[in-house]
């Protein structure tokens, strides 16, 4: 018995019982950067569509070989700062020129010139919200448990490994095809993971 | 991810930069012979001639100092994607022995540019009070002073980067690092006085802490529009083809874009400080301007140098395309340009615009000089700082 096996979809020492509901996926550990890149490509031509890398610092071209489309926060982040701005000076027309009307300074009660920096402050403020909340959802942030955190292999995703993870509910996914596949791509050990 | 090949890259300018050198030479030189001609000859004791080559000569100097702060910037950082555009911003900041020779027909003219260089000045309650710093030879040693400095920093900088292309000694990165923070402390003081001097002083009743820091925000705008220009220039004449990419234009987008925010921030810094406050000496600056045709040419400012820009140049898509970027830089650069004479020309015309001839021929006169200048520079050594130990960083620099 290799450790490969031996290790393959048994729960971490200690860790709480994980509800076995069947076969997560696939995960295939890879050596080297370069390596990784070229699965990346052949799993994204293949038409897989419910599967991840996995790496230990950021790669540059990774998104290109896994054809991610551009990410959408930039417009949540849009969304908030608009929203802040508007708030922002709605609020103060109401509260300086309507509810409690108080001239300041000799200024109109309604003033743009005096709001702007409220308006840039709630402006920045929700935009970064925007970016903080829009980036967890979209992540389905947090999580507290992961399948792949169950696999001892996959503890170097965070020192010196590679990985690519092909989820079973992908259409294309087929236990014996899908494992064949990842092998073929260069991954030096394959392991199913349960969930 | 992939180091860009240079290996087939023209680095050189070659046998055509004398060519330009020596006709945007001759051209600045019979713009500024005409512009002079035309002032001797206008009725008005040359003053239509002495503002119109203030706001061409601030304009481009403008630029040059924005150049200055982006090789120093690039220095104290120790910045690595920026090394392969490096060489453009060093043949800018190279300019300034120039200026320092276009600025004595300013110089001739101080008492029509500046109350306190008049003779009114002497029955001026404040002048007075102000003479003990604005007075003509205490103007004349702080103008040598900025020149001289300004030349000396980029000369340094550009021959020492330059002495690395044939050792790639990285010692000489270290050092031009470590000289470039101090540097940086002197380029912020002169560079606040000189807006102090140059253009603050054109109404000596009237002061603005924040106006060396809003006249220095425009300029790294300006410098910030210049650079990605000159680099699709030097591109669209086969040279660095493969050295500057889309990812350095998206950097270079991305800075124009900080520096308009940072302008607008400035800029309404000083405005609502002054309007909420609303003492005399300090809004009748801005009175000048917001009233008769000049209140239009503040909102076209507002419109034009912060809002339009902000929305073009909030896209990735529009940073990363040459033709796009080549568009909103076009933009910006016309903007400051607007900027600079909104600073300069209310002074002397408060109840019209005053955009004359003489502003077609001093700007004509001053950019192309600055032109043939630039391209000399350019061609005394190879475009890129192929001695840098940060080149290959440069050359391989994605955008997440």
């Amino acid at each position: 018995m290799t450790a490969a096996q031996k290790h393959s979809g048994t729960p971490v020492q200690g860790a709480a019982p994980v509800p076995d509901t069947g076969v997560f996926g696939l995960l295939a550990e890879f050596q080297t950067v370069p390596q990784l890149m070229a699965a990346a490509e052949k799993v994204r031509d293949a038409g897989y569509i419910h599967w991840d890398s996995h790496t230990p610092f950021p790669v540059h071209g990774l998104s290109d070989a896994m054809g991610l489309k551009p990410t959408r926060l930039p417009y949540v982040v849009l969304a908030g700062g608009l929203i802040g701005g508007a708030v922002g000076l709605l609020m103060q027309w109401w509260m300086n020129a309507i509810d409690y009307p108080l001239v300041i300074s000799g200024k109109p009660l309604f003033s743009i010139p005096a709001n702007i920096p409220v308006m840039f402050e709630l402006t920045v403020l929700c935009a970064a919200i925007g970016a903080f909340l829009g980036m967890l959802v979209m992540n389905g942030l947090p999580a507290l448990y992961h399948p792949l955190l169950t696999n001892d292999r996959f503890r170097r995703a965070t020192a010196d490994r590679f990985f690519i993870s092909i989820e079973a509910d992908d259409p294309k996914f087929d236990a014996e095809g899908t494992a064949g596949f990842l092998r073929s791509l260069g991954s030096s050990a394959v392991e199913e993971v349960r969930g | 991810m992939q180091r860009a090949d240079i290996t087939k890259d023209n680095l050189q300018l070659g046998a055509r930069a004398a060519k330009v050198t020596w006709l945007a030479g001759a051209i600045g030189l019979v713009a500024i012979a005409a512009a002079v001609l035309l002032g001797l000859l206008s009725s008005d004791g040359g003053e239509s001639f002495a503002t119109a080559y203030l706001t061409a000569f601030v304009f481009f100097l403008t630029l040059a100092l924005g150049a200055l702060f982006f090789v120093l910037l690039q220095h104290v950082t120790g910045a690595g994607w920026g090394v392969v555009v490096r060489r453009p911003a060093e043949a800018i900041a190279g300019v300034f022995p120039l200026f320092a020779v276009l600025s004595i027909p300013l110089l001739f003219n101080l008492h029509s540019i500046y109350p306190w260089a008049g003779g009114e000045a002497a029955s001026d309650h404040v002048l007075a009070g102000k003479a003990a710093y604005l007075n003509v030879p205490f103007f004349l040693i702080r103008w040598i002073a900025y020149f001289g400095i300004w030349s000396l920093m980029a000369s340094y900088f550009r021959r020492t980067s330059a002495r690395q292309d044939g050792s790639g000694d990285p010692a000489l990165t270290i050092k031009m690092e470590r000289l470039s923070a101090p540097g940086m402390v002197v380029f912020a003081l002169t560079a606040t006085f000189f807006s102090f001097d140059v253009l603050m002083s054109r109404d000596p009743h009237w002061y603005s802490t924040i106006y060396g820091v809003y006249l220095f925000s425009g300029s790294v705008v300006g410098f910030c529009a210049v650079l990605p220009l000159l680099t699709l220039s030097l591109q669209r004449w086969g040279r660095i083809q493969h050295a500057v990419t889309r990812e350095h234009y998206h950097d270079l987008g991305k800075l124009t874009f900080a520096f308009v925010v940072f302008w607008a921030y400035i800029a309404f810094s000083q405005f609502m400080l002054m309007w909420y406050s609303n003492i005399p000496e300090e809004t009748s600056w801005y009175l000048r301007r917001l009233s008769g045709p000049w209140s239009g040419f503040s909102l076209i400012l507002l419109l034009g140098h912060f809002v339009i820009p902000f929305w073009l140049l909030i896209s990735r898509g529009v940073k990363r395309r040459p033709a796009t970027l080549a568009f909103a830089a076009s933009w910006v650069l016309l903007m400051h340009l607007l900027d600079v004479y909104w600073l300069t020309m209310p002074e002397s015309s408060p109840t019209s615009l005053g955009f004359s001839l003489m502003h077609v021929l001093c700007l004509a006169g001053v950019g192309a000089l600055m032109i043939a200048a630039v391209t000399y520079n350019l061609s005394r050594s190879a475009l890129i700082p192929v001695g840098d130990p940060r080149l290959d960083e440069s050359l391989s620099f994605e955008n997440v």
